[in-house]
């Protein structure tokens, strides 16, 4: 089979949409939770080590209780706590927010390191814990192809949708989404007006930790049913380039990271399909990278990030 | 008096007092897990200092820490967040034996010298795809190294499964030559230190000049400080944000040749073992100056020695990521620090001088 | 103080009673007193430094005071923060504004106090109001522009509009009319009579001394942050308040010798030059300076000075037409090679391209030519020739303190201006571009400033003058161009015109329409009766 008929035959197949809208989920929330961050002013790059944290906590918490439920709870937890260490020493301190986000990514990851043989007694990988539910809905799987893809599909399809919606009525329809707005371009200006600039930093960034967590719960205990130790596998950054790519709105993030889901799907679909080997296999595994540097580099200044993006507020 | 000294020694108190505080919470995660910190202490200053192993462990590692914390340093003084040292050390790793390898008719003096530039031309060019992009587009050079580690990563991984596999078991490339390695300085029995030490000091102080006393330090330090001042004065951007980035990752490419030139001889799949990220622990806590980075590349040696050791305690190895973590976090956080400083000498200097005013 | 008749707080709309605020290294405001009657146009002067801008932001709640009183029409009350201000009928319009640029209009107006129906924010109800109000107080303004797009004088509109919005009672206006037209500072003080007929009162802050004979009731003069004077205008002249303000005898004008300019040694062809959104912000500009003449630009800021100023020091591509210096085309040249050709450029914000603020002073002060004889030597600094060098300008040029390792951004404003000053005069220069020299200096730096520039015009060099203040272009240029929307409006003597005439062009009028504009005039005047 050529390449061509390759790329056909996988475009053609419900699969690889599911596929691509799976691939794609983690990307939605942590880039949606950049937003967030990003709008009220706070660069948040520790996606990544909060990602990871929500992933190994929420199955830690499932494997020690046996309750799914709590495993998510506690892995939602842990990100806002993360979150808020960034949003202090940020908002509070005036820290250099790259750097503090670096620091975030390391404690993520020699935290995780470090209590994995403690908890689960190997490491490297968990066993395998139960899973978040997949949602079965009838009428909806009678549906030609639209059917096979989202007819059953995990729970958290439905909880992205609910927060992309919510997040954009946020952000564009409401008071508090105006003054994330405000505060991100010029806090000064909203100072003067009487907003509580470091409040609103607070919530963008809190709500950072909210949904980048929900991300990497996801690849952990929604999708995979353990944690690996390399999760969220620099997925963290790719989420990023969604939000410079969908210019820091949460439908253009959607958006974007569709985008990079797909490419994950074709990948996965041509390996499928074609018998290829091993070189070009370990070739197509470097494609969502070079994909997210020339985003990255692409898009910079085509997009607009807001302006006060990184520098924090100081009452003169 | 009190007041003179305090502000001269701020810059040397903040990282102290940031690994103070880091050593003292990772304590306390150690007593989270039931174990005892005191000797997890006892074991890491063992593993670090006594013992003629421990010390060759010791500087080995504090070669390729000083190199790349010279790079991320380096970076930081420009602006330039470098957090692709990792993918620049095997970059050039890779490139010290594809060069080392074929260097076994050539006589040392020359095999040396050679397979050192080959590491350090990789680790710059790899670099410098990342400062070449943030000066024509202004891509964020954080996420585009980071994703270069990556790439470089899966192609480490590819090289020494195929085209240069050798042997079973664990994937690894073929040893270089005799005459590309480099010997070490000292052997004591069966442990030895490597001569990149003597390198990696002589880079220091290389990286030392070039920032203080050259027209192209004025210029970097320029861009870094105030990009705007320094275009005005002539200073072009772009030229140096490549060069900076380039000179970084050299010194990260260097790192690399040297983890194959002086200890292993030869790639295994993922030989950079996250030093390339122990090289921004280095450079924060040594205040991005190359004499500061000389004491906490060794502070960081030192930790990972210990380490090992106190694996087979029970402690898992991890520990010292999140000691690193920690510190970074309160260097990046050092008005806490400072805060806390001033208010402490405030409050000895009201004591002592309550009657006067 | 205790020997003044006891005032009856409720006719006051605002009375500052003995405040005090001290900053860690300054006693900004030291025991001041402002009484501002209800209805009235109060204007608050002084020097930079003063202490006007701290009085006031404690007025509107972004200071605490250190002690003293505030009462608003006869009520004493602690402002937390703005919105306490606001709340008690405050307005401010800052003097750089407080606008979210990416915003539209009615969302700036009713930022912090949104019109909602629970929690949906009402953007259609709040474009209906901003209107109202617009069309009640003459305030012209389009609701759905975003603020980057507006003019700075439509910006300043919809600042007042802002404090219209919350209630205002008291409008506290910062340094209005740095940034208008004189035309639009005439329309600036329609508007502020129909405030004050609306029952308004209105505090003017400013530094301009006939603006504030022409349309203020009162006025207070600070001082080093003390109140040196408390006058109504009507009992008072500029000279006396000038005094008030500095404390001696202030000659109002520069002392300028006439001069024969030399040689043509600059040249602009129908230059075209793109700003940073890609619009065109210079269409085809033409003009030429000759040596030891100083040509100075007149215009409101925004109609493309910045980046003509840029594009003359190679900061900017110019993207049509032709720069010709000496005869020599430099068109395509950067920064290095225009500055080898001994072009310099003392630039309009000094933090930002002027100095590396961390850098010592002997280091900013080789900036440009740290990379050539004799301060550099194969690519490595010579100490002992910098410090040399150092030494002598900051001696020269009177840095205060003179010490070459401190870093420059520990100067003040106005030493931090001499030494970029100092380094750009030094390296013998042929031409100077000279951008905003004086902001935000006060008289005695200012006057330091100008002898310096004249100086330079002594010694045959060419100098481009682009200044935002009128009075410093009329007197130290020999030929004036006033800049609107990146053209040419005309060019002059300042002798030739008025300032009502120069206002003209600086609103966008041609040289040839406003020479009609003063004949109908003239013509009307001297006829009598028939005009209407």
């Amino acid at each position: 089979m050529t390449w061509v008929e390759a790329i056909f035959t996988a475009l053609s197949s419900p699969l690889f949409y599911k596929l691509t809208i799976m691939s794609a989920l983690p990307l939605i929330f942590a880039a949606i939770g950049g937003v967030f961050s990003e709008k009220t002013g706070v660069t948040n790059i520790a996606l990544e080590g909060i990602m990871k944290l929500g992933a190994f906590t929420s199955i830690a918490f499932v494997f020690i209780t046996g309750n799914v439920w709590i495993g998510l709870m506690m892995g939602l937890f842990s990100g806002l706590i993360l979150a808020f260490l960034h949003a202090y020493v940020s908002i509070e301190w005036k820290a250099n927010q790259i750097v503090s986000a670096t620091a975030l990514i390391l404690i993520a990851e020699g935290l995780v390191g470090f209590l994995m043989i403690p908890i689960f007694g190997q490491e490297g990988q968990t066993d395998f814990v139960e899973k978040l539910p997949l949602i079965r809905i009838e009428f909806l799987q009678k549906i030609p192809f639209l059917g096979e893809i989202i007819g059953e599909i995990t729970i958290f399809f439905y909880i992205a949708v609910a927060v992309i919606i919510a997040s954009w009525f946020i952000i564009y329809k409401t008071p508090l989404g105006l003054r994330m707005r405000a505060v991100g371009e010029n806090p000064r200006a909203a100072d003067t007006l009487g907003i509580n600039v470091k409040a609103i930093r607070y919530f963008g960034v809190l709500m950072s930790g909210l949904f980048a967590a929900l991300g990497g719960i996801y690849i952990a205990l929604g999708d995979l049913g353990q944690f690996q130790e390399e999760m969220p596998a620099g997925r963290g950054f790719i989420a990023l380039a969604a939000m410079i790519l969908g210019n820091w709105s949460p439908i253009g993030a959607m958006w974007a990271a569709l985008l990079f889901g797909a490419a994950e799907a074709l990948n996965i679909q041509l390996q499928a399909i074609l018998d290829l080997p091993s070189e070009i296999q370990a070739l197509l595994n470097l494609l969502p990278f070079i994909l997210t540097i020339v985003v990255v580099a692409g898009f910079v200044g085509k997009t607009r990030s807001p302006a006060a993006s990184g520098k924090p507020y100081e009452k003169e | 008096m009190k007041f003179l000294t305090k502000n001269k020694l701020m810059p040397f108190l903040v990282p102290i007092l940031a690994v103070l505080f880091s050593l003292i919470i990772a304590a306390l995660v150690i007593l989270m897990i039931g174990k005892n910190p005191f000797s997890a202490y006892a074991k890491l200053i063992e593993g670090a200092f006594v013992g003629k192993f421990a010390w060759a462990d010791n500087i080995t590692k504090m070669t390729s820490l000083l190199l790349t914390g010279l790079a991320v340093g380096f970076g930081f003084r420009a602006g330039v967040f470098n957090i692709g040292a990792e993918g620049q050390m095997a970059v050039g790793g890779m490139m010290a034996v594809i060069v080392g390898i074929n260097m076994g008719n050539v006589p040392a003096i020359l095999a040396i010298p050679i397979t050192m530039m080959a590491g350090i031309l990789g680790g710059a060019v790899w670099a410098s795809i990342a400062g070449f992009l943030k000066a024509k587009t202004g891509a964020h050079e954080v996420i585009t190294t980071i994703m270069l580690n990556w790439v470089a990563y899966h192609l480490s991984n590819y090289l020494v499964s195929s085209p240069l596999a050798v042997g079973d078991g664990v994937p690894k490339s073929p040893e270089i030559a005799r005459s590309a390695q480099l010997p070490p300085l000292l052997t004591v029995g069966a442990a030895s230190v490597p001569s990149g030490i003597i390198i990696a000091l002589i880079a220091a102080v290389v990286v030392y000049i070039i920032l203080e006393k050259t027209t192209t330090g004025y210029e970097i330090k320029a861009v870094g400080y105030n990009p705007y001042a320094a275009e005005y004065g002539g200073i072009s951007i772009s030229k140096n944000i490549v060069l900076t980035m380039a000179i970084s990752g050299g010194l990260a490419g260097l790192a690399g040749a040297m983890e194959v030139m002086c200890v292993y001889h030869r790639v295994f799949g993922a030989f950079t073992g996250g030093r390339g990220f122990d090289g921004i622990t280095v450079a924060l806590i040594g205040q991005n100056h190359p004499l500061g980075m000389i004491f906490s590349s060794f502070l960081i040696s030192s930790l990972r020695s210990g380490a090992g050791d106190m694996q087979t305690a029970g402690i898992p190895e991890d520990i010292v990521v999140l000691i690193q973590g920690i510190i970074i976090f309160f260097v990046a956080a050092d008005r806490i620090i400072k805060t806390i400083i001033n208010k402490t000498s405030d409050k000895i200097a009201a004591k002592k001088g309550g009657e006067q005013v | 103080m205790s020997n003044k008749p006891e005032i009856d707080y409720k006719e006051y709309a605002v009375v500052m009673k003995n405040i005090v605020k001290k900053f860690p290294s300054v006693l900004a405001n030291d025991n001041v007193n402002l009484e501002v009657k209800k209805g009235e146009i109060h204007a608050l002067i002084g020097e930079n430094g003063a202490g006007k801008s701290t009085l006031m932001n404690q007025l509107y709640g972004l200071y605490d005071p250190t002690s003293g009183e505030i009462y608003i029409s006869g009520e004493m009350k602690t402002f937390k923060g703005p919105r306490d201000a606001i709340n008690a009928g405050i307005g401010m319009v800052h003097q750089h504004f407080m606008l979210v640029d990416n915003l539209t209009v009615a969302e700036n107006v009713v930022l912090g106090s949104e019109t909602r129906n629970g929690i949906y924010f009402n953007l259609k109800q709040a474009k209906k109001k901003v209107k109202e109000l617009s069309e009640k107080y003459g305030l012209k303004v389009d609701v759905t522009a975003k603020i980057e797009d507006l003019s700075v004088g439509a910006q300043q509109r919809v600042e007042i509009i802002k404090t219209l919005y919350r209630g205002a009672q008291i409008l506290i206006l910062d340094e209005p009319t740095a940034v208008l037209t004189p035309q639009e500072i005439d329309e600036l003080f329609v508007i502020m009579e129909k405030l004050k007929e609306d029952g308004k009162t209105i505090i003017f802050i400013s530094h301009k001394l006939h603006e504030v004979m022409n349309v203020c009731d009162k006025v207070t003069v600070m001082r080093m942050g003390k109140v040196t004077g408390s006058v109504f205008t009507k009992e008072t002249n500029e000279k006396q308040l000038a005094n008030m303000m500095v404390g001696r005898e202030v000659v109002l004008t520069v002392e300028k010798t006439a001069k024969k300019p030399g040689k043509k040694i600059l040249e602009i062809e129908k230059i075209w030059i793109k700003d940073n959104r890609h619009l065109e912000a210079v269409k085809g500009l033409s003009f030429e300076v000759k040596e030891g003449e100083i040509l100075g630009v007149a215009g409101v800021a925004g109609n493309g000075q910045t980046e003509l100023v840029e594009a003359l020091t190679g900061l900017r591509k110019i993207e049509k037409g032709h720069y010709y210096f000496k005869e020599e085309e430099v068109t395509k040249n950067n920064v290095k090679e225009l500055r080898e050709k001994n072009i310099t450029h003392i630039p309009e914000n000094r933090h930002k391209h002027g100095m590396v603020l961390e850098y010592p002073n002997y280091y900013n002060l080789i900036m440009g030519s740290h990379y050539k004889e004799p301060f550099a030597h194969r690519g490595f600094l010579r100490r002992d020739k910098i410090m040399e060098k150092t030494k002598n300008l900051l001696k020269k040029f009177d840095v205060r303190p003179p010490v070459a390792n401190l870093e420059t951004g520990n100067l003040s404003g106005g030493n931090q201006q001499k030494v970029v000053i100092a380094r750009e005069v030094s390296s013998n220069p042929e031409f100077v571009v000279i951008a905003q020299p004086t902001r935000g200096l006060d008289v005695g730096a200012i006057e330091y400033v100008h002898k310096e520039i004249l100086g330079l015009r002594e010694k045959n060099i060419g100098i481009l003058l682009i200044s935002m203040e009128l009075e410093e272009v009329l007197s130290l240029s020999d030929r004036i161009i006033v800049m609107y929307e990146g053209k040419i409006m005309g060019e002059f003597k300042p002798e030739d015109l008025s300032i009502g005439e120069i206002g003209l062009l600086m609103a966008g009028k041609t040289l040839e329409e406003v020479k009609v504009i003063s004949e109908v005039e003239a013509h009307a005047s001297h006829s009598g009766g028939d005009d209407k």
